[in-house]
This record gives C-alpha cells, structure tokens and sequence, in this order.
C-alpha cells in the first residue's frame, strides 16, 4: 500500500534530483541556443572543473590555507582553467569550423570530450576525490502528519538554490545584454552575424565560457554529492531527456525538464519497477523523451523551425 | 598522477616486450586485463598496479620464474564485455607459447570468455569473482575461482549477520535487501541469498541499480521505507561511494550495510568521508597493510623506481589484491614447470599447475604473504581452493578487522554449485571429467 508520505517523499526527491540534472542540461542549452553547436564534451567539462577544484582546494588546504581562503582560491583556479579550455576550444576546433555543417561541429566535440577527460585525469588524478562544500544532511518535514516524515536531503535544496540564479542570471544575459542578443544572432546564422560585424571569434569563447562556468557550478553541487572522479561525466547522459523534452534552446525549459524527468523516473522506480524488476529509471527517463518527441519534436520550449523549400 | 603511471607501464611492460628474438623464446607470456580508464578506473588502477608490480618484483628480484623471464603485456577493457573479449583474441596467441592465464577482473567478460577459453584451452583466473558453478573443475576445466566464489561470499555475510543478531535461528522474520550492481556481477549471489533466505526464514529483497549507479536515490527511498534490518552491497566503482553517502541522507546505519569484497577497498568510503564510518564489508582473506613481501616490491621494484603505484597506496586493498591476483598465478606457472619443464609453457601445462596449486602456511610465509592469507588447496572438484573470509569496519580512516575468520559452508553453496553446473553441462554438451582420475 503506497502511503501519501512516501509519495510525496518520492515525488519531493524526484523534483531535487531534476533539478540537479538541469544544472548539467544548461551548459548544453547555452552553446546550442548560443552556437547551434550539440556541445557533446559538456560532462567532460563538468569532470575538469571539478577536478581542477578539488585538486586545488586539496593542496591548498595540505598549505595550511585556512578552508575559506582555499574555497576562493579553489574556485577562482578552476574558473582560470575553464577560460583557457574555453580559448583553446575556440582556438583550436570551433574556430577554423566557422560555417561547418552542425554534424561537422558535433563531431568535433565529440573529440574534444576524450581530449578533456584523458588530459583531467592525466594532470589532475583519476582517483576519487571528496568534496565538501555545501551541508548533505537532511530535513525531516512533517513529522506530525506521515510517519517518519518527508525527507529532504540539503544539498538537493541548495541545488535547486543554485539553479534558480543560474537561470534567473541566464535569462538576463541572453535577454537584456548586447552580448547576450550577439549569441543570438551568431546562433540563427553565423555568416550573416559576421556580415553585420559581429565579432564570431569572441561570441564563441565568451559561450564556451559561460558553458565551462556552468560546468564548475554543476561540479560543485555533483561532486559534494559523488566525489569528484570520472563517473560525473555520465551525467550528461542524464541530462539528454532532460534536453529533449525541455528544448535545446531554451533555458526554463532545461529546468522544466529536469523536474520532468527527475520526478517521472523516481516515481517510476520506486512504484513501478518493483513489479518488474527494477533498475527502470535509467531508461524510463527516455520513454518520457521519445513520448514528448511524439507530440512536440522541438521540446516542451523549444524554438520550432520552420524552413523554407 | 595515475595517468602518468600509465605511460610508466606501458614503459616498464614494453621494456620487457623488447626483449631479443632469442631471449623472448626463454618468456611466459602474461597478459593483463586491466582498466585504467573509465568510471571503474578507480578500482581498476590500483589493481593493475599491483599485479604488474608484482610480476616486476617476478623479474627484477629472481630473473622471471626457474630463469623464465614473464613478458607481460596490458590491454585496457574500461570494464566493458566487448573490449575484453577484444583484447583476449588479440593477446591469447601471444608470446613463444601463447598466454599463460587470464585475469579479466570482470564477471561479465568471464561469462563472455568461458567457452572460448575451454575452447583454446587457456585457464581463466577469476580470484574472488565470476561464475560461482564454476568451482566445479569437474566441468568448468578451465575457470579458476580461486579463494572464494559469490556463493561463498553470500553465504559468510549471512553467517556475520547471524552471529550480530545472536544466533541462526534469530534470522527468522529478519528483513535483508541486495544492492546490486545490476549486471552479471551484481546478479550473482542472488540464487545463493535466496537459498539462505528459504533455509533461515529471512526476507530477502533484491534492488538492482543501474550502471554506472551515479544516481540512487530511489533505491535507497524504498530502502528507507521498508528498513531492512541489514543491507549486502553488491556494488563496483562509483556505485560503492554514492550507495553510502545516500544510506548516510537517508539515515540507515551504516553498522548495518555489509559489502561485499569489491565494495571494501578505500575509493569505497574516501568520496563519503565521516559518512562512511561504521561500514562493513567482506575481506577475500587480506585487507590492506602492509607484509613481507611489500618490502621486498619496495626493494626491488620501487627502488629501481619501476614501481607503478603512488608509493602511499602501496598496501592499499586492492592493490595488496591485485598482488595475490598475480602471485597465485606465478606459483600456478611455477607448479606447472615442475612437470612439464623450466621453459615457456602453454594454457594447458599452466592449467594444470593451476589445478595442482598447494600453497601451505610455510609456502605463503616464504613468499612473504603470511597473515595475508591462509593456505590454498585447488582440486579438479574444487576450483576455487579455500573459501575463508573475515569481515573489517571503516573507522573514518582506516579498516578495521572486525570478526575472526569465516568459512562459506559448503553444505549451503554445494547444492548449488552441483545444480547449475550440471545445468551447464547439459547444456553445453559437456561430460564431466572423473575428479577420482585426474592427476
């Protein structure tokens, strides 16, 4: 018999966990929205930056740092490390791709994924390596009303914190700035971008940028929560349905998304899957997809495309 | 960084590689199934370093086996069945007599390889994994389960839980879950858990997570729903930590979550930190520490620095458990030379010293493994040899020996083993040999 806690439990983790998936999907949404690019390095991305962290925070703290001072410094060095993979991305693969087919460009990230996961682990370790920068104890709500209470885990709760001024700063940026409006213009059509002067070379690093940014906050948040170690590249698997039924190109939609999926999955393992052997969530976040597919090919938000011919 | 270690390996193994034509008709051939990439890169270096070191210590301290030096060549799996079998075909013919042995360090590519290898007659060393039946050399020729089989596992964390709860018949009405892995792995013990479940009245529920088990929180919200009076983790790589650190949100005690031997080694409880504390998990005999024979690697190995380990995990679990991994498979080759001769020799001559393996108290205390592990016995009926295990504790920093030492009960796996194996047999067409006859 399914109490109403262990529902609302469920449903409450579920929605946490989705939002910590959006926190991957929107480095994929802003270099698609902003490049056209599937930017299929974005987990890679995700692994350096935390690492580059954890490493950094490590040896600074081994110095006798005190942890604050560690923490910024931490931060700022993994931030460093995301401009310069940014510079090289754009240097070295984006650049001289410039009016590429989008396969063409996919491909190439794909690339740059096994460049950015050997050279992490090759500079920074492949061990597993603790984070702790946000509380991972839990609240206990309603006591009174369902026995044992509704959990809800803290970190999940600062996830979901985090998440919302990502989005809120995001839609500022693409928005209300010129640089945002530039991405834009870039994104609808490179060639007529740079007809009207729009300087491609810096659209793309400032985008790859705020993707590697992205990334370094979404490592914070997974690494408290896994350890920092190569297993957090498989989050952007979780973060496809995620994208899918939000939209590539839209930034709520990677949120919506995420609850969609997080929720969908969790409610589908724990309810369903003990009926049929469990181990369901991992594929069920992709029914979900192929279903929103069905009726919406472009995503919940997505922009739909209509072409001439 | 362990990726630096990696360019030293493949520096150090090809050092031998490139070894003169008419030297290279005086080596054995090893190869190493290894991953140093991937999402169990974590569990899978420490490992391979201390198999690889300890083949060096092989060569660098005695000059290879009886003056057969060991050319041992990595192939990297990543953990997956198709890569294994990959680089099984492509090593199996390799060296003057082919390989020696496999260690796929893997169930899913033991399950894989296990006709093939009855097939090219090249024994499999699958030391505290793989297929369970196949401690049943009447049938699986071949496979070499050696110290302690899943059923053997299953059946000792069950004996712990029993002596915690105060005796076997305490069980009764106790409520047990399996976090597994869910795959070829993590599945395995599950026939052995439901056999106990029937004999001693507990409840066994099984939870399959999905791989790579980054994401548990559903498993461990029914977990925290049903409490389970003890949780088995079945788990491998990042599956371990993150099953930990959710028992730890959802406030099941970790006093009351068993691992497995895969799920105890330190990359287990390091990403939980204090979390961890009061985690249990089965030893395969040996824990970490350091022995006799870890000054002997540091002598000749590290200080020649050919070592591929970070010297501070020397003496890890798993790289202590990768060093027995190869020492049984150097006294297997070593065994095997006694008959067929101190020269190369092929998968069957090594099969063989395999299924002759008699290594006493005196024998491990000469190779420096004494307190590491007891003796080990291998027959044509007993491919797996001892089936000993002890149970250690996280303290937040170190393991912890907990328990005196357990032995699988054979009343409890036997059964079984006959069954399936027999069931294999069938189906593969296979007769098995008369154990009364071999020799």
């Amino acid at each position: 018999m399914i109490g109403l806690g262990q529902f609302l439990e469920v449903l409450i983790g579920g929605l946490m966990s989705g939002v910590l998936y959006s926190l991957v999907a929107l480095g994929f949404v802003l270099i698609f929205k902003a490049s056209g690019v599937f930017n299929f390095a974005q987990g890679a991305m995700v692994l350096l930056a935390g690492l580059a962290l954890v490493r950094s925070l490590d040896l600074l703290v081994a110095w006798g740092f005190p942890l604050w001072v560690a923490i910024i410094f931490g931060i700022s060095f993994a931030a460093v490390i995301m401009v310069i993979t940014a510079w090289l991305i754009e240097r070295l693969v984006i650049g001289p791709l410039v009016n590429q087919d989008g396969l063409t460009l996919f491909m190439s990230t794909i690339g740059v994924t096994f460049i950015l996961e050997g050279a992490a682990q090759m500079i920074f370790g492949s061990d597993a390596y603790p984070l702790r920068l946000f509380p991972t104890d839990v609240w206990l709500l309603f006591e009174d009303l369902f026995p044992g209470g509704i959990l809800v885990n803290k970190l999940d709760v600062w996830g979901g914190f985090i998440a919302g001024i990502l989005v809120a700063g995001l839609a500022i940026f693409f928005e209300r700035t010129k640089t945002g409006r530039a991405l834009r213009a870039v994104a609808d059509d490179h060639l007529a971008a740079q007809s009207v002067g729009i300087p491609i070379s810096w659209i793309w690093f400032v985008v790859w940028l705020a993707a590697g940014l992205v990334a370094l906050v979404a490592a914070t948040v997974w690494g408290t929560k896994l350890g920092v170690q190569f297993s957090i590249t498989f989050l952007a698997l979780k973060a496809l349905p995620v994208l899918i039924i939000g939209g590539l190109t839209s930034v709520p939609g990677a949120i919506v998304g995420g609850l969609i999926v997080g929720a969908g999955e969790k409610i589908a393992e724990v309810f369903l899957g003990s009926y049929i052997g469990g181990g369901i969530e991992y594929w069920f976040a992709y029914v979900l997809a192929l279903a929103v597919l069905l009726v919406r090919p472009q995503g919940l938000f997505g922009e739909r495309i209509i072409e001439r011919i | 960084m362990v990726r630096n270690k990696l360019i030293l390996a493949t520096a150090v193994l090809s050092g031998v590689a490139l070894a003169t034509p008419a030297a290279a008709q005086n080596e054995q051939f090893i190869p190493i199934l290894s991953y140093r990439t991937g999402a169990y890169a974590v569990n899978g270096v420490p490992f391979a370093n201390g198999m690889a070191d300890y083949y060096n210590l092989i060569n660098e301290r005695d000059g290879g086996i009886n003056g057969v030096k060991l050319l041992v060549e990595e192939c990297e799996t990543g953990y997956a069945t198709d890569k294994g079998v990959e680089c099984y075909e492509r090593l199996k013919g390799k060296g003057p007599t082919g390989a020696a042995f496999f260690n796929p360090l893997s169930t899913g590519i033991t399950f894989a390889l296990t006709e093939k290898t009855t097939t090219d007659k090249i024994p499999i060393i699958t030391m505290g994994y793989g297929r369970s039946d196949s401690k049943n050399g009447a049938v699986f020729a071949y496979n070499f389960p050696l110290l302690g089989t899943y059923w053997s596992a299953a059946d000792i964390a069950i004996q712990h839980i029993a002596k915690e709860v105060g005796g076997f018949d305490k069980l009764k009405g106790k409520k047990i879950s399996l976090l597994f892995h869910d795959s070829p792995y993590g599945k395995e013990p599950i026939p052995m858990l439901e056999v106990l479940a029937k004999k001693h009245g507990f409840e066994f529920t099984p939870i399959p997570v999905t791989h790579p088990g980054v994401e548990q929180k559903s498993q461990w919200l029914a977990i925290r729903q049903n409490r389970p009076d003890y949780v088995l983790l079945w788990g491998w790589g990042v599956m371990n930590g993150t099953a930990v650190k959710e028992a730890a949100a959802v406030a099941y005690p970790r006093e009351k979550m068993i691992g497995v031997w895969w799920s105890g080694a330190e990359p287990d409880v390091t990403p939980a930190g204090d979390q961890a504390a009061g985690y249990k998990a089965l030893m395969l005999q040996h824990g970490a520490g350091k022995f006799p024979v870890h000054a002997e690697i540091e002598k000749h190995v590290y200080a020649k620095g050919k070592g591929l380990s970070e010297p501070g995990k020397v003496g890890e679990v798993l790289y202590n458990r990768g060093m027995v991994n190869a020492m049984l498979g150097v006294e297997a080759i070593r065994k095997a030379q006694e008959k067929f001769g101190k020269k190369p020799l092929t998968g069957e001559q090594v099969r063989w010293g395999l299924e002759n393996l008699n290594l006493s108290d005196a024998r491990l205390k000469e190779l420096g493994f004494e307190v590491m592990l007891k003796p080990i016995k291998i027959s044509c009926s007993d491919h797996e040899g001892a089936r000993e295990g002890r149970v250690q504790q996280w303290d937040g920093k170190n393991w912890k020996v907990i328990s005196d030492w357990y032995t699988a009960s054979q009343s409890d796996t036997e059964p079984l083993v006959g069954d399936v194996s027999a069931k294999y047999a069938a189906e593969k067409n296979i007769k098995p040999r008369d154990c009364a006859k071999e020799s």
